[in-house]
């Protein structure tokens, strides 16, 4: 472990164009502490802040100049403290020269180790890199980057360089950008560089590789094309799934005051027999692996096994050439290998790309069949696309995709959509609306992608550590709610909806959808958990005396007494459709007979109250029509009798139309809905 | 619904003790194999393996068995009868003519494959003549009816078993697609009648009636003759059933293998494309690795099952522990504790459902950017179907989002 002890150093612009997105730099800097913490916990690093109105670092004091940038944290074994240190970044007050910030950085670098590590050694400048770097003395600004990018070359340093553009530097001079972007490119030339330009918080946290995982080799040998021409390449994975941490299980058993207790607990595994006549254990030498075929179990030893294995010989082979539409994306089975030349073959890389640029120009892909390593039980047949490089110092390249055999492909048959009788199929606006719709939310508008899937981290992940973090300093902290820059991942961005509003409401006009009946049991079964849960509530007041304490009874009738309970219970019996019908009809009437004949002194309250009740229903249901006709012919009799009361006593409570907002088949407008009430007063009679 | 979200896209695979082969006993299925053993069957030929003329007898029934073998080990719970008609023998519980139902020792006539079954059903040809014997079944002048007798005989066969629990099929294979055209006008209208009310009696007690057809090098199989009223195909569908023309072997048991596969629907979940606006989609794993199936442990000595015990021991102090423990981390030096709930907390980001972000134009699908095998939606049956297009869309962004990191696009 201690060989690939990475030595780092933060060079982080803290000026004020970049305090918008310092707290996304927080986070994505402790979240790397945080895994070295627990992935390679001896690695080095250190802090350098630049922007700052003070300065300290030992260049200023010893040659002078390299004002304004701060060493906050000198090279250290990551620890507790770092992440504490980089979750509270000052904020500077000028505007920092990114390139004194990494002539400090390599200074630390070389004075703690020499010409030592090299290839270990690691620079990482976040900017926006917005603002001129100073002019040099003497010379260019352009020589004196060459400068630093050969020396930082000949100490075996690398550096990464994460630019935060697009909206956070949107007011920014043109000019002076293009020239430190091209200042940086001079590093990419010279010395092993990457350097990312990110526009969104969400994608600042994407942007640096949290873990470090050193690269291994799958495969290194022979691409053998025919038995005469082989090719020397390296196989790497491309793709891997990062799965969430496997913790391991705690034991308490220990007492406290055991302090070397390591709280480990072990798993282990009996196997009896499954008659239970016997109830000794059975040593794993003497179990035998039993395979079942039909009703019977047939026993294969290891032995057996080893010999009728298949053994294939190692090797890679290209089966042939096919055009690339006949492979069909889907067919793409597990992660993604990659296929270069062997490093520093100069012939195997001119023949890779060779192969590649051919395979690109007829657009063909090569069927290869794979053993990875010798003793490997099965082979792998899959696809071999060609990729080929943009960058003239990165030669072209493979992408292998493992493809799936005939028992791994269940072809079920579907119906195509277009056989689908014209009354499913779409008509002109439905088609036109959801043409907008793909057109409106495009993620990808003018080549900038928004969630690139390089830059989008795993939120579940994200939070796990975010949590664990917490969790060390408060160890009851309750898991807290999502990260507003992690939902943007998960959730729609309401930018986009926001602006695409119109195309969101064509949508909802040309597609209605009819309710679920499977989603409508479920609303009933609400009702039926709702009636449960309130039992516990209703303490004194007016229902008491209804069903809820009672054993259930069927519910046949709306009455007088409780015609709010007697309507949820209607409602949530299940044994026939018929009960909404009936529940929603008897209280219709119910609510009409005692707007004629109010009840008591307050009145129309107990009305009001099976209105709310209705309206519920109603809205669960998805029938606003019974309760909207309902509201009409109250609002017609109190304009008749000239009735004041009952109307502001309902628009108090929001007891106001189902607008089609609550349930699709009303078709009265959010809008409508609301003035109903407020409508009556200017014309008295409808 | 509330789901892990990484339990939205797990499926068998993740599920070790679950393949996707291996099913459970609540989702078996009940099939009766009716294979015609007319002298037509053994007459006509076709062109098998190595260039060698097979018979349709031996296309159907090598059909039967590679059926069977795949059945054993993957359907293990599903419930078989082999019944041949238009034989010369009879075997049958209701003792009708014609119709002849293989089986062997120690397995009722519907019962769970057995490797006897498949062992003794490898060699029928070579005693099929001499015990069981082809003969046509309809003949003028005789009021016997094989093919009514077959379907009865099948039916009664699939008896055993609720429907709610198993589904029920009837699989025929046969070449002749006119089985009454022999027979006289008044003959022949009075036994199709008598026949299609059988296979509609059948039906009605929910057995499905399949047809695989085998056509003869000089005409095709015409399904319009007869079988598309007795398997119920009209208008679309009649034009749609493609007997597929099973000349081959490989046809035939290609056409057997798509049957097999019943759809099974890994997940049903809500695809919410805009705020009030969603659809429910049934989620299908058409490619997944197969792998063997899983493994029981038996005592080498006794053969006998094994049941496994875990137990969970304290390092520290030998003891046992039952409650569900703690789950740990070691960091920053120190042991971070977590109860499971809050490890499923912090996995239940959203709630368990497909939401939609956008659109990406497929060439921003990296080939790189794989990680699963992708999953198949398709609407399930109630919902009102959107825009054609747009679905297709929708299953691009979809297949991508997917196939780009698992977490990141959906839920």
């Amino acid at each position: 472990m201690a060989r690939n002890k990475e030595k780092l150093v933060l060079l982080l612009d803290v000026g004020p164009s970049m305090h918008g997105v310092l707290s996304e730099v927080e986070k994505l800097c402790s979240m790397l502490v945080e895994k070295k913490l627990i992935f390679s916990k001896y690695d080095e690093l250190g802090v350098v802040v630049f922007g700052t109105e003070e300065s300290n670092n030992d260049l200023t004091t010893e040659v002078g100049g390299y004002q304004n940038i701060t060493v906050l944290q000198d090279i250290k074994v990551v620890d507790g403290d770092l992440v504490d240190t980089l979750q509270k970044l000052p904020r500077g007050t000028v505007d920092g020269d990114f390139l004194d910030a990494i002539v400090v950085g390599m200074d630390m670098l070389i004075k703690k180790y020499k010409d030592l590590h090299k290839g270990k050694k690691r620079l990482c400048l976040i900017t926006n890199a917005i603002h001129p770097i100073k002019d040099p003395f003497e010379g260019s600004k352009e020589d004196q980057v060459m400068t630093i990018a050969e020396q930082m070359a000949a100490q075996g340093m690398k550096i990464e360089s994460i630019v935060v553009r697009g909206r956070f530097s949107r007011d920014a001079n043109k000019g002076v950008m293009d020239e430190n972007d091209h200042l940086l490119s001079i590093f990419s030339k010279k010395t092993h560089t990457r350097t990312v330009y990110v526009d969104t918080p969400t994608s600042l946290l994407g942007a640096l590789k949290t873990r470090r995982v050193t690269p291994v080799t799958v495969f290194r040998g022979h691409l053998e094309l025919s038995p005469q021409m082989k090719i020397k390449v390296w196989v790497y994975k491309k793709t891997q799934e990062e799965k969430f941490p496997t913790l391991k299980k705690y034991s308490e058993k220990a007492p406290a005051s055991n302090k070397l207790a390591t709280h480990q607990v072990k798993v282990s595994y009996e196997y009896k027999s499954v008659d239970g006549s016997s109830n000794s254990v059975i040593p794993p030498e003497q179990r035998i692996k039993g395979y079942r075929y039909g009703p019977q179990v047939v026993p294969i030893s290891t032995a057996e096994w080893d010999a009728v294995k298949f053994k294939p010989e190692k090797g890679i082979k290209v089966l042939g050439f096919t055009d690339a539409s006949k492979i069909k994306r889907h067919c793409y089975m597990k992660d993604v290998y990659l296929f270069i030349a062997e490093p520093g073959n100069t012939r195997a890389t001119l023949a890779v790309s060779a192969i590649a640029r051919a395979m690109k120009e007829m657009n063909a892909v090569a069927i290869l069949r794979c053993v990875w390593r010798q003793g490997q039980q099965n082979v792998v047949v899959g696809v071999l696309t060609p990729n080929i490089s943009q960058n003239d110092k990165i030669p072209d390249s493979f992408y292998f995709n493992v493809l799936p055999f005939a028992e791994d492909v269940r072809e079920y048959q579907f119906p195509s959509f277009n056989s689908f009788p014209a009354s499913w199929q779409p008509n002109d606006q439905q088609q036109k609306a959801a043409d907008e719709l793909v057109q409106m939310l495009d993620l990808a508008p003018s080549g900038k992608e928004a969630l690139l899937p390089e830059f989008t981290p795993n939120p579940v992940l994200e939070r796990f550590y975010r949590h664990l973090e917490l969790k060390a300093k408060q160890p009851d902290a309750a898991v807290p709610p999502l990260d507003e820059t992690l939902k943007k991942i998960i959730e729609p961005d309401p930018e986009l909806v926001a602006e695409n509003k119109s195309v969101f409401d064509a949508l909802h006009r040309h597609f209605e959808l009819k309710q679920n009946p499977k989603l409508k049991k479920s609303s009933r079964q609400w009702y039926q958990e709702k009636q449960s849960g309130s039992n516990a509530h209703v303490s004194g007041g007016q229902a008491v005396n209804s069903i809820e304490n009672q054993p259930p009874v069927k519910i046949e009738k709306i009455g007088d007494l409780t015609p709010v309970q007697d309507f949820e219970a209607m409602m949530s019996q299940r044994d026939n459709p018929e009960w909404v019908e009936k529940a929603i009809k008897e209280l219709r009437e119910k609510i009409l007979a005692l707007l004629i004949h109010p009840d008591g002194e307050d009145k129309y309250q107990k009305a009001v109250e099976c209105v709310a009740a209705l309206r519920k229903g109603c809205i669960i249901e998805q029938e606003p029509g019974p309760y909207n006709d309902l509201m009409h012919r109250i609002r017609q009799y109190c304009e008749e009798k000239g009735i004041k009361s009952l109307p502001q006593l309902l628009a108090s409570r929001d007891l106001t139309l189902i607008s089609k907002s609550e349930a699709e088949d009303s078709n009265v407008t959010a809008e409508e809905a609301r003035s109903f009430f407020v409508k009556m007063e200017p014309k008295p009679d409808v | 619904m509330d789901l892990d979200p990484e339990d939205v896209f797990k499926d068998e695979e993740d599920d070790l003790d679950n393949e996707f082969f291996q099913q459970s006993e609540s989702s078996k299925e009940y099939v009766v194999y009716l294979v015609d053993a007319s002298p037509k069957m053994f007459n006509t030929t076709c062109a098998g393996n190595d260039q060698k003329d097979e018979t349709h007898f031996h296309t159907a029934v090598s059909c039967v068995a590679g059926s069977l073998k795949t059945q054993i080990i993957s359907r293990s719970y599903d419930e078989v009868a082999i019944c041949f008609f238009n034989t010369r023998e009879k075997k049958n519980l209701q003792d009708l003519n014609g119709v002849f139902v293989f089986n062997v020792a120690e397995r009722e006539h519907l019962d769970r494959p057995t490797a006897r079954l498949i062992k003794e059903f490898d060699c029928i040809e070579e005693s099929f003549m001499r015990e069981i014997g082809s003969q046509y079944g309809i003949v003028p002048g005789s009021r016997e009816n094989s093919l009514y007798n077959a379907l009865w005989v099948a039916q009664a066969l699939l008896r055993k078993g609720s429907i709610k629990t198993a589904d029920k099929r009837i699989l025929l294979f046969t070449n002749e697609d006119d089985p009454f055209g022999s027979l006289q006008d008044a003959a022949k209208k009075d036994m199709t009648r008598t026949t299609l009310q059988r296979a509609k009696d059948a039906q009605d007690l929910g057995i499905s009636i399949e047809l695989l057809p085998l056509s003869r090098p000089d005409s095709e199989f015409n399904v319009s003759t007869f079988y598309a009223d007795l398997i119920g195909l009209d208008g679309e569908d009649l034009a749609q059933f493609m007997p597929s023309a099973s000349q081959k072997l490989e046809d035939m048991k290609d056409q057997l293998r798509k049957r097999m596969f019943t759809k099974r629907v890994v997940r049903r979940i809500e695809f919410q494309i805009a705020n009030r606006l969603s659809i429910e989609l049934n989620t299908y794993a058409l490619i997944r690795p197969t792998v063997p199936g899983a493994i029981t442990w038996l005592d080498s000595v006794t053969n006998h099952p094994l049941k496994t015990e875990r137990s969970l021991i304290c390092e520290d102090t030998g003891a046992l522990i039952q409650e569900p423990p703690k789950l740990f981390q070691p960091y920053r030096n120190e042991n971070v504790k977590f109860l499971p709930e809050e490890i499923a907390e912090i996995k239940r980001i959203s709630p368990g459902k497909l939401r939609l972000l956008g659109f990406k134009p497929l060439s921003c699908l990296k080939d790189y950017y794989n990680l699963r095998p992708s999953t198949f939606v398709y609407p399930s049956d109630q919902v009102k179907f959107s825009s054609n297009d747009t679905e297709v869309c929708f299953l691009n962004f979809f297949a991508s989002s997917l196939l780009l990191i698992l977490y990141t696009f959906i839920f």
